[in-house]
């Protein structure tokens, strides 16, 4: 068998033989790996274009990943730098537009390795939040990186809650200027990505005062830099703030404003204006912009996040057919270590998850597509659902991807600590993720107080109206419900119905408690606030049944629209039931509590899992292969395609700078420390 | 010192100085303790540079120089205890990894468990005195914890009386021992032995690797760093690849096999000793799992109670974020962790040295069940920990992925213990099979005892099999030995119910190790269930053992929340098997919450008295005087990529990107 030209890409002289133990594992072809790809990418065309970009990228040295791993952050930076100004270079050339699935896919290739990210939230604030000719004067500015720009809003002492933020702009009539200051320590602006060393401007969220009153939050575009020489303007204290665990091609910033000047028209004034007098008026509410924010972040759980999971369960799943460690039976020569039953536990549900998570990010995503229009005509009333959705969503995906990611990295044993394994990497980005763009509590409460406010709604008035106008993902909550499962044998668990069911009846018992232990702590006489704190724990584990619910929902709607691909079909529906059935195993107590599951159906529910480990496991290297990674994206010497796991580990490590390099700890400390004693002897 | 960690210290209730006591084992211990940070601290040849700023070269280098004071101080300052060298090293190192440290770790005590005499004559004094640094190199590039896959060959030349040390394929390359990188220029090589045709297993050899003088590779040996890891920065983990390399007969540890001149192998007496090391080993990591976990708890909790964010009610100033119940949520129960893992790690090492004791009289008896115990609690509480840090790090918001937080060197300097030492789920199936062969010694009529003597009272053995809804269920959840009894009957279950799925399967199967493969996840659950109990039994033993009257009340609180949390999170297991009604887990959670209102007010003194200095924990969030924010800023000033006000890479990228486009 031939093996893709696309994916044996790293072109290393000793590699040209696919390594036997991965070889045997895509000799029977259940499905067609082809075809899964291509339902993965949303249509062959995606995957053609995607492969072609991801060639060109590949081919051009500049964007090699390879000493990545070798890097200080300053060297990570710099080299981002390289990449951006590269990617810019080539953009234009080939006429790839800053939204083109091009440049997406070619972000995807360098695992989104590049520096200067926020430049673009920049621009996409100034659209939405700028006046026209606020727009018209910085758009092209940024287009032509005449400006470097970032979006600073986090301070020192600050983070979610924004009303908290302490950075003020107090308008000055006298000169038609806003002063832009920093009043305390905690409100130094912290975190904005390249702030720390690249930014000419910055769009700085403050509190708005002007003729003596407090307006609230606003955006105010800052110069910080100088564009002549990049050094920090008068009044601007501005830098890195120092290492972190991963992001290192980021130059996350630090900026104090020191009583800064900027003309009244760097405040983006489509929702709201300062006249020339100081009179503040207001010009409707950025409502309709929400709706481009819980795109964004749908988009960046789909662009960054799910991907790393898929990375680390290729480079996990590959390696375990290739290592061989002790033996099953005595007689047999070591087994592959993803014969084993508690490596494939391990592995196996985070693949499910990984493919659970890909539907769930896509169906989300056209939904929220599908409500553009009714928002254009201004009717919101699909916001609170689409904000709950996306928050449960970010905080669910998150969670688990950084979780997962970090399973996969230990299951490689010894190995997957190695930076070559290309596991840490993987877990260090992803795990970003669960503190930037909501902090995932916070997210889940979010999703928690709609469920409540729905599920009281529903409880006021059950009449027929109310009903239909429940939101289509909470709609289970007035649905006839289940008070026993009717599961009996194995083979029960199998059908979609059954677990959704399952999962339903879960998610509105949890929702009914959380809203009944609200209900009565208010009626002991604590006020709403008050109560809400004391119950958050219980919103927290609805919010979190809710999402998995959603999930389940999702995955299996997906699976009912690929009737054409039966092979495909079925073995996708392998990991939808593994997906529910995890769920279902690993929170027993919430099944069993009210007596919907046995504890004999909880048996039999295992005995399910299990069988379908067995099943999964033969079509687990084919199913990492659909994902379609390059070598060169996953830059692990564990995980590569041709499962050439040892020579390459082998020879990236002689490569390392510590073996290239002399040992200056030698001649300073090793050699006295040695002749220490010989010279008194 | 911040307002409000004054604030929650003055309000404490009980004195953390007491508390400290009680975990360092006696006053006494606590004064000796800190005498010797004092050492440290006070001494202006420690300079302890912050290691976030540096490459790994650098820190590699910062790692060896603190080598050399370390031998040179601890010599000065008379400390040759091991309880007091470990108090040193913990401070000095900072993380506690030393490219020096197998030599001493690894090397010495193999010399002394397994070199004749003669060999101990010739190598001991150099290796402690450090004229020879040695590592110990068993794992190799194929192969991990299969101890008898090794490849790595010596087989014997009777003409010269040498032995031809080989690695014969890329997965035979030896790979992972620390300070074989570049540091050491000896090492314990573990290979089969081949002699007269003949292969004879794994044996150890002492092997020159590099020059003395030079510290060249010897002619033969290529060796080298593996690369960059996701920590240990300041360890030299490497590689050795021997070709046709000969040693002496001489350097084949003879103490129990031998290799005769002409080549006649002399089998060793069995010996259960080596057992030993690696009970010390592993007792000592979970020792580990409390004191890393205790740091980042200790961290996570001083911050949130500096920390301010948004608002419980409207209009009032924003709280403590530990005043939020989520938050609580994630940190106390963590907390009480700790202390449970932390009271283990004592019990553990007290058991080690009453058994070592034991040992040296000539009884085996408790072995095994030690041995069982220490690998599945290594496993148990290193994998809790794990989890636990990262919740940790997790609950420090953005701030918590900064190196300044200290929290992800923590993390990702404690996580390789839950691979090395024995892969965590290969030490659960050990502790599993020690289970299962418990389980049928009392199925076949005697009794068992020590931490599984439970078995004995298996209904199942008494009346009849299968059935166990007629177990007493009345668990009084405010008190700790019933809630240990409820761990108990759990562990039971979850014991007979792997002892029957793996008899099911051998009957199936016909084959006793596809069978073990087929059930090895109800086996590692129920070696899980087995150490959760020992936990909180030995958590709750601790409890009537405090004198003080309020540091007795606030650890029964911890005691309680370590329980109840379990129950909590593993309520299935407890509702399964009717140790448990519905109403009973529903009031475990309303306790729960009250148990974190009763924390709440302790929590800053409860940190408190785990007594980190500030070094150690290496964290601005989580400083003993709360003076996170200005110190974050000036420990970011500090940056390398500070260290200029236009970056170098403006020039060579940025200008051309505004002019190109």
């Amino acid at each position: 068998m031939g093996s893709p030209v696309h994916r044996v890409s790293l072109g290393d002289t000793w590699s040209k033989q696919v390594h036997p133990d991965i070889q045997s594992e895509r000799h029977m072809q259940s499905f067609d790996v082809e075809q899964l790809t291509k339902i993965l990418d949303g249509g062959a065309q995606n995957t053609a274009l995607r492969r072609k970009v991801e060639s060109i990228i590949h081919s051009d040295p500049e964007f090699s990943l390879k000493d990545n791993y070798f890097m200080t952050q300053n060297e990570r930076y710099e080299a981002a730098c390289k990449k951006k100004f590269h990617i810019q270079m080539l953009a234009q050339r080939l006429g790839w537009s800053e939204d083109s699935r091009e440049l997406g896919y070619a972000y995807r290739s360098l695992s989104g390795d590049l520096a200067l990210g926020i430049h673009n939230i920049f621009l996409k604030s100034i659209r939405s939040l700028g006046s026209e000719e606020q727009i018209a004067k910085w758009a092209p500015l940024c287009n032509k990186f005449q400006i470097i720009a970032t979006y600073a809003q986090t301070e020192l002492g600050h983070g979610t809650y924004l009303q908290g933020l302490e950075t003020e702009a107090t308008y000055d009539a006298a000169t038609q200027e806003f002063v832009v200051h920093s009043p305390t320590m905690t409100a130094i602006k912290w975190w904005p990505g390249g702030l720390g060393r690249s930014a000419t401007h910055a769009l700085v969220l403050a509190q708005l005062i002007c003729s003596g009153a407090r307006q609230g939050m606003h955006a105010f575009i800052v110069p910080i830099r100088s564009l002549q020489d990049h050094s920090p303007l008068p009044g601007i204290t501005v830098g890195d703030i120092g290492p972190k665990m991963d992001f290192d091609h980021m130059d996350n910033g630090f900026l104090q404003l020191d009583r800064v000047r900027i003309p009244r028209e760097n405040m983006l004034s489509r929702f709201a204006q300062v006249l020339p007098d100081g009179t503040y008026i207001k010009l409707g509410t950025a409502k309709a912009n929400y709706l481009t924010m819980v795109v964004t972040r749908v988009d960046i759980l789909l662009g960054e996040v799910i991907p790393m999971l898929e990375k680390a369960c290729v480079i996990a799943i590959r390696y375990s057919v290739v290592r061989r460690q002790s033996r099953i039976r005595p007689s047999d020569p070591e087994a592959k270590v993803l014969d084993y039953q508690t490596q494939q536990q391990k592995l196996l549900p985070q693949l499910a998850t990984a493919y659970a998570f890909h539907f769930l990010a896509s169906s989300l995503l056209e939904f929220f597509h599908r409500s553009y229009s009714s928002t254009l005509d201004k009717d919101f009333s699909l916001l609170p659902e689409l904000h709950a959705l996306s928050a449960g969503a970010k905080a669910m995906v998150t969670d688990f991807c950084a979780q997962g990611a970090e399973l996969c990295r230990r299951a490689c044993g010894g190995h997957g600590y190695s930076k070559l394994s290309g596991l840490p990497s993987l877990v260090t980005r992803v795990a970003a993720s669960c503190t930037y763009e909501g902090e995932n509590t916070v997210l889940y409460l979010q999703t928690a107080r709609f469920l409540v406010k729905i599920y009281l709604q529903a409880q006021e008035s059950p009449g027929s109206t109310s009903q239909r106008s429940l939101p289509q993902s909470v709609a289970y909550l007035t649905a006839p419900d289940q008070t026993r499962c009717p599961a009996q044998r194995a083979a029960d668990f199998l059908h979609p119905e059954l677990y959704t069911t399952a999962w339903a009846h879960v998610a509105t018992r949890l929702i009914k408690d959380s809203a009944h232990h609200l209900q009565t702590l208010m009626k002991s006489g604590a006020d709403w606030h008050e109560a809400w704190n004391q119950t958050t724990v219980i919103h927290l584990q609805a919010a979190k049944a809710h999402c998995y619910y959603v999930t389940v929902k999702t995955f299996t709607e997906a699976l009912e629209k690929l009737e054409n691909e039966p092979a495909i079909q079925q073995v996708l529906k392998r990991l939808c039931d593994l997906y529910a059935l995890h769920g279902i195993l690993t929170n027993t107590g919430d099944f069993l509590y009210d007596g919907f599951l046995s504890g004999a159906q909880i048996d039999v529910a295992r005995t399910a899992y299990l069988d379908l480990l067995i099943l999964i496991r033969k079509d687990a290297i084919l199913l990492t292969d659909a994902f379609d990674y390059t070598d060169q994206c996953l830059n692990s010497a564990l995980g590569c395609y041709d499962g050439n796991v040892y020579e390459r580990l082998f020879h990236w490590a002689q490569k390392t700078p510590t073996n290239t390099q002399g040992n200056p700890a030698y001649e300073k400390y090793l050699r006295p420390l040695l002749q220490s004693w010989r010279s008194r002897l | 010192m911040n307002q409000d960690l004054r604030k929650e210290r003055a309000a404490a209730s009980f004195n953390p100085e007491l508390l400290t006591h009680v975990l360092d084992g006696s006053p006494e211990n606590t004064r000796r303790r800190r005498e010797i940070e004092n050492l440290i601290l006070k001494d202006p040849d420690f300079q302890h540079e912050d290691l976030n700023f540096l490459t790994r070269s650098q820190r590699y280098e910062v790692a060896v120089r603190k080598s050399a004071t370390t031998v040179e101080k601890m010599r000065k300052f008379g400390i040759a205890d091991p309880d007091e060298i470990m108090w040193f090293k913990k401070l000095h190192l900072v993380n506690f990894v030393e490219p020096v440290g197998l030599n001493y770790s690894m090397f010495i005590p193999t010399l002394l468990n397994q070199g004749t005499t003669a060999q101990q004559e010739k190598w001991l004094l150099s290796s402690q005195r450090l004229e020879i640094i040695g590592t110990y190199a068993q794992t190799e590039l194929g192969h991990g914890t299969h101890l008898r896959g090794l490849e790595t060959t010596a087989t014997y030349d009777p003409e010269t009386q040498e032995f031809i040390l080989n690695s014969p394929t890329v997965t035979s390359i030896k790979w992972w021992p620390g300070g074989l990188g570049k540091t050491s220029n000896y090492a314990i090589v573990l290979a089969q032995l081949i002699t007269q045709g003949k292969c004879y297993g794994l044996h150890a050899f002492i092997v020159p690797i590099r020059e003395l003088g030079t510290h060249k590779p010897l002619p033969g040996i290529t060796v080298g760093d593996i690369g960059p890891k996701f920590g240990y920065d300041e360890m030299d983990n490497g590689y050795l690849k021997m070709d046709n390399y000969r040693i002496p007969r001489e350097n084949m540890l003879m103490k129990y096999a031998q290799v005769k001149p002409d080549g006649t192998y002399v089998k060793p007496v069995s010996n259960k000793l080596t057992y030993g090391t690696m009970v010390f080993i592993r007792s000592f990591l979970v020792g580990e799992a409390a004191r890393c976990l205790s740091k980042a708890c200790t961290i996570a909790i001083r911050y949130s109670a500096v920390r301010h964010q948004s608002e419980i009610k409207p209009g009032e100033p924003e709280p403590q974020i530990l005043d939020y119940q989520t938050q609580q949520y994630k940190l106390f129960p963590l907390l009480a962790t700790a202390y449970a893992f932390q009271f283990v790690g004592a019990y553990m090492k007290e058991t080690y040295h009453r058994i070592n004791k034991d040992i040296g009289e000539g009884d085996l008896s408790e072995l095994p069940e030690l041995h069982a115990l220490t690998a599945g609690l290594k496993a148990f509480t290193s994998w809790t920990a794990n989890a636990a840090i990262e919740a940790c790090r997790m609950a420090c918001g953005g701030h918590g992925y900064s190196h300044c937080s200290g929290l992800p060197n923590i993390y990702v300097n404690f996580t390789p213990t839950c691979t090395f030492e024995g892969e965590n789920t290969v030490m659960m199936l050990q502790t599993a099979r020690f289970l299962m062969k418990s389980y049928d010694q009392v199925h076949s009529g005697k009794l068992v005892c020590g931490m599984v003597s439970y078995l004995n009272d298996l209904p199942s053995q008494r009346i009849q099999p299968q059935q166990v809804a007629v177990w007493p269920t009345v668990v009084d959840i405010n008190s700790p030995d019933s809630l240990t009894e409820a761990y108990r009957l759990r562990a039971a279950r979850l014991v007979e119910i792997a002892a029957k799925n793996l008899q099911a399967e051998v009957i199936h199967r016909k084959s006793k190790e596809v069978a073990w493969n087929l059930t090895s996840i109800d086996l590692v659950r129920a070696s899980e269930a087995h150490c959760h109990y020992v936990v909180v039994k030995l958590f709750s033993e601790k409890i009537p053992q405090i004198q003080d009257r309020s540091v007795q009340a606030v650890l029964r609180n911890l005691c309680l929340l370590y329980s109840l949390y379990g129950i909590c999170q593993k309520a299935g297991d407890f509702l399964q098997w009717g140790i448990m009604t519905e109403s009973q887990v529903t009031q475990v959670n309303e306790r729960i919450k009250e148990l974190l209102t009763a924390i709440r007010p302790d929590a800053v003194a409860l940190v408190d008295a785990f007594d980190f200095q500030d070094v150690t924990l290496g964290s601005v969030l989580g400083r003993y005087d709360g003076n996170v924010y200005e110190n974050m800023f000036e420990w970011a000033k500090k940056s390398p990529l500070n260290k200029t006000e236009v970056h170098e890479s403006y020039h060579k990228h940025l200008k051309s990107l505004q002019s190109k486009l």
